[in-house]
Formats: structure tokens, sequence, C-alpha cells
């Protein structure tokens, strides 16, 4: 059983589904989403700036004339402005929520997740400039608290917070510095966004059109119904007794306010212990990496464009041919999912006279096995029953033991079988191969069911050979709660096979 | 209902229901910096207290033993003598601190940053400081009666210019 916090994820994941689909389900593609709002921010905070004064008198005035004379516009796109930045951080610490829950965050994944946790301070950092901008009463307490909490910190002092206490103290020139860190902060965000995807290969940074559309008129439609406003203007003989606080973006303030040295230690603590999570003790055993075997590496490149985590090089061949390449596979980066391995064309078990041999395997499931494993499932199904090898994987929907008529065998991941098995099962006598895993827009290892896809499709190597009869074989993707699912399309499958051989016998007969 | 409109509904129950979150803490619930009876009272300064040893004039002896250019008549420490504030507020001590020069020779501006809410109404403050630890030194003194406003700031700053302290 997966561990409870997955579990929670699942379901909620199950629950959006309904609504979404699997393909569009905003839950698989928060970090997409995270990026979709942040383009919003970058696009409204492009009209806006032009329209904002960086001085003591019209910072304030600027602002409030957008949403005063342009609301339809510029007011707009202040709101958008606003509500796009909340949501960016709403979704970012969903994404992060999410990753962690599901413990994609260990082993190859560690640089991906430690990269991506200061992206979240360095966002929210960048809305209290923002807020800071508009230069009314919010703004006021946000710079005294701010730099109340900062001198804390040793090397800050209070020299800071003194720029609040006398108007003397502000001048057009802070309005400029402020401007001018709220356009380097996100571009420190953007800098490390490159670094959050870095090892990542295709990574996905665009949700699903209908997801952008519709996000983006939720935004639209929230902007409308409750423009942003800002507060009176700032006023440093006064003090506001309450102000309407963005928890999205300044929900520390209060804290700080309360208890700056607590809210020190605790968001230093969480921040370190989210840093740490990936070197937590685990009861998960880190998987061997994919190993190379030279003697049956053509350097074909194929594994290298495959791979999800950019695990693969291609480095001068160890044979010592000239210009002859092999692959060699990067340990550290290695997710053991078998992709590459499944991208193999020497992989292939239709040589039977041979020795089994692949150019790229995994030392702990070895395609061999797999094979051998396929041969004796085989001789398990009895004959004449439309007889069905489900080819599956560790992370998705599993048949329940003694599945009629059917026998499964699973991998790491769906993309780990190379499509000629599908071939070799349907020679040895399997009457349909049915081919399950995650689906495209929540597999384990990111690409592995979108590359399986498009090999059986025929449409990226290696192909499912075109002599393949494609109603022999089916694709059908199911997570891993959705047994039912699975079972319903392998009886589907198998009634539509059992239908054909039907026909085909009521032909022969006539 | 089909299903495509009953997917079509839940779309837009989660776009509303995020929607609706987004909205809500982007403004709500407000927080209270001050009580709706309070003000505030602020000690803000920021200034370099006096050396805090005498110089002493060197001997021609001394004077001799030195490098030419370096003969200067008096030997001066750096060190600045920390700055300490009392301030009273109706005859209770809310602040008597000593703030230490900055720098590794303590030879720095001293800075000083409080603030806590006060009672709005009428105030009696008296606020000391003092800048100079050797003794029978000056101490600057300034009382006020204040009548103080609901959200009021009242500012204690120190300028020497204007002064001393300086009640605002």
């Amino acid at each position: 059983m997966p561990p409870r916090g997955e579990r929670w994820v699942r379901a909620a994941e199950r629950a959006l589904d309904r609504a979404f689909g699997p393909a569009a389900n905003p839950l698989r593609q928060l970090g997409a989403l995270s990026f979709w709002m942040l383009w919003i921010v970058v696009a409204s905070g492009f009209w806006i700036y032009a329209l904002y004064e960086t001085s003591v008198d019209g910072a304030y005035a600027s602002v409030q004339a957008m949403t005063d004379r342009q609301p339809l516009a510029a007011g707009l796109m202040r709101s958008l402005h606003r509500y796009a930045s909340d949501a960016l951080i709403a979704l970012a610490l969903l994404h992060l929520l999410r990753e962690a829950l599901l413990g994609r965050f260990r082993a190859f994944r560690w640089f991906t997740w430690v990269s991506g946790v200061p992206l979240l301070p360095v966002a929210i950092a960048s809305g209290v400039v923002g807020y800071w901008m508009v230069w009314d009463q919010r703004a006021q307490v946000i710079g005294v608290v701010l730099f109340e909490w900062f001198a804390w910190l040793p090397g800050f002092g209070v020299g800071l917070v003194r720029n609040f206490v006398d108007p003397e103290a502000i001048s057009d020139r802070f309005f400029s510095l402020l401007a001018f860190a709220h356009i380097g902060l996100p571009l420190l965000l953007l800098l490390g966004c490159w670094a959050h995807l870095l090892r990542l290969v295709q990574p996905q940074t665009q949700p699903v059109r209908t997801l952008a559309v519709g996000s983006a008129l939720m935004l639209a439609v929230l902007s409308l119904a409750w423009p942003a406003r800002s507060l009176p203007p700032a006023d440093l003989a006064a003090w506001p007794p309450q102000t309407a606080i963005d928890w999205f973006t300044l929900g520390v303030l209060p804290l700080a306010d309360i208890a700056p040295r607590v809210t020190w230690v605790a968001t230093s603590a969480l921040t370190l212990v989210l840093l740490a999570m990936p070197w937590w003790p685990s009861r998960r055993v880190a998987l061997p990496a994919a190993v190379v075997d030279p003697a049956h590496c053509n350097g074909c490149t194929l594994c290298l464009a495959d791979c999800p985590y950019g695990a693969i090089q291609m480095v001068p061949h160890a044979d010592g041919r000239a210009g002859a390449r092999m692959a060699r596979v990067s340990a550290e980066l290695c997710a053991a999912c078998g992709i590459c391995v499944g991208a193999c064309p020497s992989a292939t078990p239709l040589r039977r006279g041979a020795p089994f041999a692949t150019g790229i395997d995994l030392p702990q499931r070895p395609l061999a096995a797999l094979r051998e494993r396929l041969d004796r499932a085989l001789e398990t199904l009895a004959p004449g029953t439309a007889r069905v090898v489900v080819l599956g994987c560790d992370c998705a929907a599993h048949l329940d033991d003694g599945a009629t008529g059917a026998v499964m065998l699973s991998a790491p991941c769906a993309a780990n079988w190379p499509p000629v098995f599908v071939e070799y099962a349907l020679r040895q006598g399997a009457d349909g191969v049915l081919v399950t895993g995650c689906p495209p827009a929540d597999c384990a290892y990111r690409l592995g069911a979108r590359w399986t896809e498009r090999r059986l499709a025929g449409e990226r190597r290696p192909h499912l050979r075109a002599q393949v009869p494609r109603e022999r074989v089916r694709l059908h993707w199911a997570l891993r709660e959705d047994k039912e699912g699975l079972a319903r399309a392998l009886d589907n499958f198998r009634r539509e096979l059992a239908a054909r051989t039907h026909d085909q016998a009521a032909q022969t007969e006539h | 209902m089909p299903a495509t409109l009953l997917s079509y509904a839940g779309q837009a129950l989660a776009y509303a229901l995020f929607a609706l979150a987004i909205g809500v803490f982007a403004n709500w619930p407000p927080y209270r910096w001050l009580g709706s009876d309070q003000a505030l009272l602020r000690l803000s300064f920021s200034h370099p207290g006096k050396v805090s040893t005498d110089c002493r004039r060197r001997t021609p002896e001394e004077l001799a033993r030195m490098q030419p250019q370096m003969r200067t008549p008096l030997d001066c420490q750096r060190e600045r003598s920390p700055v300490q504030v009392r301030v009273m507020l109706d005859g209770r001590v809310l602040v008597d601190q000593s703030y230490a020069p900055a720098g590794l020779s303590r030879d720095g501006t001293s800075s000083g940053y409080w603030r806590a809410p006060i009672t709005a109404g009428t105030h009696d403050l008296a606020v000391t400081l003092r800048d100079d630890v050797r003794p029978g030194a000056p101490v600057y003194e300034r009382s006020a009666s204040l009548d103080v406003k609901p959200g009021q700031v009242v500012l204690i700053d120190f300028k020497p210019d204007q002064g001393g302290v300086v009640i605002r």
C-alpha cells in the first residue's frame, strides 16, 4: 500500500480527474501552471510599469489612477498582476507539497528539489516589493515590520527601519530602487527556474491549453469582480490600527510582528528541513543505475533521446573504432526507470538462437529475465480463451491475481518494454497484448507513457513494426488505484479479440 | 445531466473555489496592528557617542621617540561612549537601555529603535539621553505633555542640531 501522503494526493487527483480528465488535471500540472502564472504576472507587470511613477508623490497616485481612471485596462492589469502573483505562490506551494507527499525529492531528484525550494521565498520577496511600490498604509507597515524583523539578523541592525520613521528619509530614489528590485527579483526567479529544470529533459513549462485558458479567464473574472485596490496613502506620522493583508505574500509579517525571533527560527528551520529532505533516511532502496554493454551498443543515441533525466551521454566507443560512439550512464542522474532499455534497438527477444543481449539494461531487472517470465506466463494461459499478455508498469494499476485469460508482467515503466516485446508475445501465441501504465500526464518517470504511445503508433523509434496487427494491440492508461478500469479495459479487449476470432472462423468455414 | 456538462460544471466549480480562495486570502482577514484606542510610541535615533576617554597630551620625550610624521601632540582613543536612553511615560520606565557603538573598535554610530503601543489620551513623556560616559558630562533631557490620538505615532528622535532630544 502506498504511503498515506501519496494516497491523499491520489484521492484529490481522482476527484479532479472527474471534472478535468487525467490529461488536464491541474494537480498534475502545478509546476506548469506556476510558470503560466509567472508569464501573466510578467505581461501585466509590463503594462502597469509603463504607467507607474517612481517618486514619493507619484507612486501612490499613479497606482490609484490605474484603478480609478482605467478600470478595464490598467486597472484590470493591476488586479491580474496581484492575483496571478498570489496564484503563483499558492500553486508553487501546492507543487512543493504534492512532490513531497509523493516522495519525489530523493536520489536522482535531489537537485530539482533543492533548486526548487528557494524559488518560493524569491517569489514571495518579489511580491513584497510589489506591495511596497503602491506606497499605501500597507506598504508603510510592510517596510517597518519587515525591517524590524530583519534587524534581528546579525549585520542588518536598525538602520533600515529608520528609513520608515521619518518622512524626510523617503526619497524618489527609494521608488527607483523598488522598481529595480521588482524587476531584478523576477529575473532571479527565472534564473532559479532554469536551474530547477536543468536536469529534466523536455520539462513541461506550459499547461495544456484548456487549463491555460481556463485559469486566465478565472483570474480575469476575479479581477473584474474584486479589483485590487490601494489602502489610504502612507503617512509616517500615523500607524494604521489594522490593514488588509495578502496572506499569500505577506503572511509572515504578522508572525514577525508578534514573535520576530521565533519566526526567524521557524522559517529557517522549515527551509533547512525542506533542503535536507533528499537525504533523510528512507526505507526505499535506491535502485542501481542502468548499465551499458559496449559489445551491444552501436551508438544509435535512441536512449540518449528518450532518457527523461538527461542521465545518458555519448562517449567514444570502448572498442576504439574511429568515430564510433557509445552510451554512458551517469549513475547519480539515473532513475532506473528502464526507458532507455525500451529504446534500445538491440533489445530484441526475437533472436532466439543467440543469447539475449541488449545495449543497455537494468541490473536489477534485466530484459532477459523479463523474456523468460513472458515465456513462462504464456505457457500458463489456456489456449483458445482470447489470451492476453498485459505489459504494465510498477507505478500504475495491476490486475488482481488470477485474472481470467490474461497474464500481467510488470516493468519499472511501461516504456521499459521495447515495442518488439509486443510482437514477440503475439508470435509466442498471445492473442493480444495490452500495454498499460501511468497516464501521460502522471507518468512517474515523466516521459515514459508519452514515448510508449509514440513508439506503438510508429512515430518514435524504436517503432512497433508495421506488420504487427494493430487490432491485437491495445494501450490503456490506468492509475495505480484504477484496477477496475484496467480490468474493464481487459474484458473489452478480450471480447473484441474473441469476436474477431469468431468472425475469422466463420469466414474460413464459408 | 450528460457527463460532459457535469465535467464542465465540475471545472467551473474548481475554478470558482480556487478564485475564491485567492480573492479572499489576498484581502482577508485583516491584521490588527494596534487596538482601536491605541497609538504608537517610537524611539528611533542614530547618533555617535562622544569619545569615551579624554585625550592625553604626549610628553616631549614621547614625541621625540616617535617618527616625525607621527608626532601628533594628543593621544586619543577611538572608542566612543554608548548612548544611554531612558524613556518614561507617566512616571513608568518604558526604555532604559544602553546602545553600543557600531564597529569592531566601537568607534561607530549608536543606533536605537524601539516601538510599543500606548493608550490614546493624555500622557507625560520624559526622555533622557546620555552620549558621554565621562563623569560630569551633559545629559540631554526633554519632557512633554502629550494628547495622543488613536493611531498617532509619537516619535522620539535625537538631533543635536535641533537641541538634542526631539519629540514629535
